[in-house]
């Protein structure tokens, strides 16, 4: 098993920890996208603990603010930030239910609202084309969170304004709150709306390492357009029960439940 | 001179952007009526039109902020308030980030275009948010002053512009203080909080009045938030009644900002001219305030019938 499946365990694990805790959150899109999030922080994105609080670094939005515990659980398994993951979502901790950029180095954007991330996201990628700052800025974006209409605003301006320096990972989970998103509101087809809105697209299994660091690779190679990696992934991926389960979108499990996950992703 | 604060506005951002370069402007295809125009020809690689797609711009000059700029976001009131409102909540007042949100056509002032263009309600749903500051600028030296202020802040605020023309009250030379009321007549009896255009309509009314006798104080209140407490409070305690001028609906705007402070430390009877509650129509702007009740006659009448 390479390193990195190491860390994908144990942020899958502190995922799980956190939520249980908290008897609240999201656990099931966190799980989704877990890998894509592992490779961009730890091998990816030129993030460390010494430039944190700078502009001068690729910066990351979770425009799907609720995958926080996802967030809060890379940025502490790369050494990244100080904080204390347990507190997810307790009283007087920095660990919102939906992230604070003013509470967590490393949270560069205030999220949780659908829609916004990628709008303030677009607004720092044109940011630093003007300040001529090389650094990239990524998004993750939701699938369900695609019939937000104000995603399709930010992809046409992304586009307008040539933003080769947006990277935007959807992770294709097909599953939103009330069920299957093609049943609820469908927003597909994903590829073709984004190439129709003027944007490289790259198509991958979001649980793929090499795939996915083969996506961030030709994302940073590709000139003149942002780019959309449309991940495909499985929501809850890793927990048995949890798999492709609508209704691990925004429960915690029992301590039966902790106990049983805990152990399957210890096995795997 | 009667020029529009909308004018003063584009002005003062146009000198603004071409000394400091941390200034982005961004628009959603109202160039030149909300007059950032001025900016674009000064500095067009730092002004940017995102279109009609104000929620987007709205989250976008978070971003720009989130980087380190300071940006100054423009379109109709109604729309940099009312539809992007939770953008503004959430991307800009609840991080706390350098935008500055720049509504002109505030008020009824859009005359015939009509409800759908026109912002009343915009003080009210921009000071509820928290943290968010709320300037209502009278007249074209005030605007600059107060664009020059909040270039500085470092922090989200709204700004509430006009398209009408609109005389002078102050001249050249004035100063912004954003934490002072202005007290524009030392009057006794009454006293009027006006803001805005209706600055202008109170003056008009003390001409008035003074014919027949009246003299009320008359204050501006540009920083309906955060509001000069003390100044205001100093207002209540020394006059006999208080009335409260603004081109917005009645309920949420400047009347219930100077009511809140009554209400925690001097309770008193106040009256709000304003709309009442209810939409205006297309007409030609003057109609319009003289149809609504909120021409100098109006204020007139108000005083009289509180004093007698």
């Amino acid at each position: 098993m390479e390193k990195l499946q190491t860390h994908t365990k144990n942020i899958r694990k502190n995922i799980i920890k956190m939520v249980h805790n908290a008897k609240s959150g999201h656990i099931g899109g966190a799980l989704s996208a877990t890998e894509l999030m592992t490779v961009l922080y730890f091998e990816e994105a030129n993030i460390t603990a010494e430039n944190i609080k700078s502009n001068d670094r690729d910066k990351v939005v979770f425009s799907k603010g609720h995958a926080s515990a996802l967030l809060y659980s890379v940025l502490s398994e790369a050494k990244l930030t100080d904080i204390d993951v347990m507190t997810y979502r307790l009283i007087n901790s920095k660990l919102q239910g939906h992230p604070n950029m003013n509470y967590v180095d490393g949270v560069d954007m205030s999220t949780g609202s659908l829609g916004q991330g990628i709008s303030a996201a677009v607004g720092m990628a044109m940011a630093n084309k003007l300040s001529k700052n090389d650094n990239r800025i990524y998004v993750l974006l939701g699938d369900g969170e695609t019939e937000e209409g104000q995603v399709w605003e930010a992809a046409m301006a992304a586009s307008h304004y040539n933003l080769d320096n947006l990277c935007v990972v959807l992770d294709n989970n097909n599953l939103q709150i009330d069920g299957d998103i093609c049943k609820v509101m469908n927003p597909k087809p994903l590829d073709e709306k984004f190439k129709a809105f003027g944007w490289n697209l790259v198509e991958i299994d979001g649980h793929n390492l090499d795939e996915i660091r083969a996506a961030y690779k030709e994302a940073r190679e590709f000139k003149g357009k942002p780019t959309l990696i449309l991940a495909h992934t499985v929501k809850g991926k890793g927990v048995s029960f949890m798999e492709n389960q609508a209704g691990w979108h925004g429960i915690a499990p029992s301590d039966e439940q902790l106990e049983q996950a805990l152990k399957e992703l210890e096995a795997e | 001179m009667a020029v529009a604060t909308r004018t003063a506005y584009g002005e003062a951002l146009a000198e603004l952007i071409k000394t400091n370069e941390k200034i982005v402007v961004l628009d959603a295809d109202l160039t030149k009526s909300t007059k950032t125009n001025a900016a674009q020809t000064a500095c067009p690689e730092r002004h940017y039109n995102m279109g009609i797609a104000e929620a987007n711009m709205t989250s976008v000059a978070a971003g720009f902020a989130a980087n380190g700029y300071t940006a100054f976001a423009s379109t109709f009131a109604m729309f940099a308030t009312g539809r992007s409102w939770e953008q503004v909540r959430n991307s800009i007042a609840y991080p706390q980030l350098d935008v500055k949100i720049c509504g002109t056509h505030s008020g009824i002032a859009v005359g015939e275009d009509g409800v759908s263009h026109q912002a009343i309600e915009d003080i009210a749903i921009m000071r509820v948010i928290p943290g968010m500051e709320v300037y209502s600028p009278c007249d074209q030296w005030q605007t600059r002053e107060v664009i020059k202020y909040v270039a500085t802040t470092g922090k989200p605020c709204y700004v509430r512009l006009g398209r009408a023309n609109v005389e002078d009250v102050y001249t050249a030379d004035y100063k912004f203080d954003p934490t002072k009321i202005s007290v524009l007549n030392e009057g006794k009896d009454v006293a009027i909080f006006a803001t805005g255009l209706m600055v202008q309509k109170s003056m008009e009314a003390l001409e008035l009045l003074k014919a027949e006798g009246f003299n009320p104080t008359i204050v501006n209140v540009c920083s309906i938030k955060p509001l000069d407490e003390d100044g205001v409070l100093e207002v209540l305690k020394n006059h006999k009644h208080i009335i409260t001028v603004e081109e917005h609906n009645v309920i949420g705007g400047l009347g219930s900002a100077i009511s809140d402070v009554s209400v925690k430390s001097y309770p008193k009877l106040i009256t709000k001219i304003g709309l009442q509650d209810h939409f205006a129509e297309s007409a030609e702007f003057n109609q319009l305030l003289d149809k609504y009740g909120l021409d100098a006659k109006a204020i007139v009448k108000a005083v009289k019938e509180i004093v007698k």
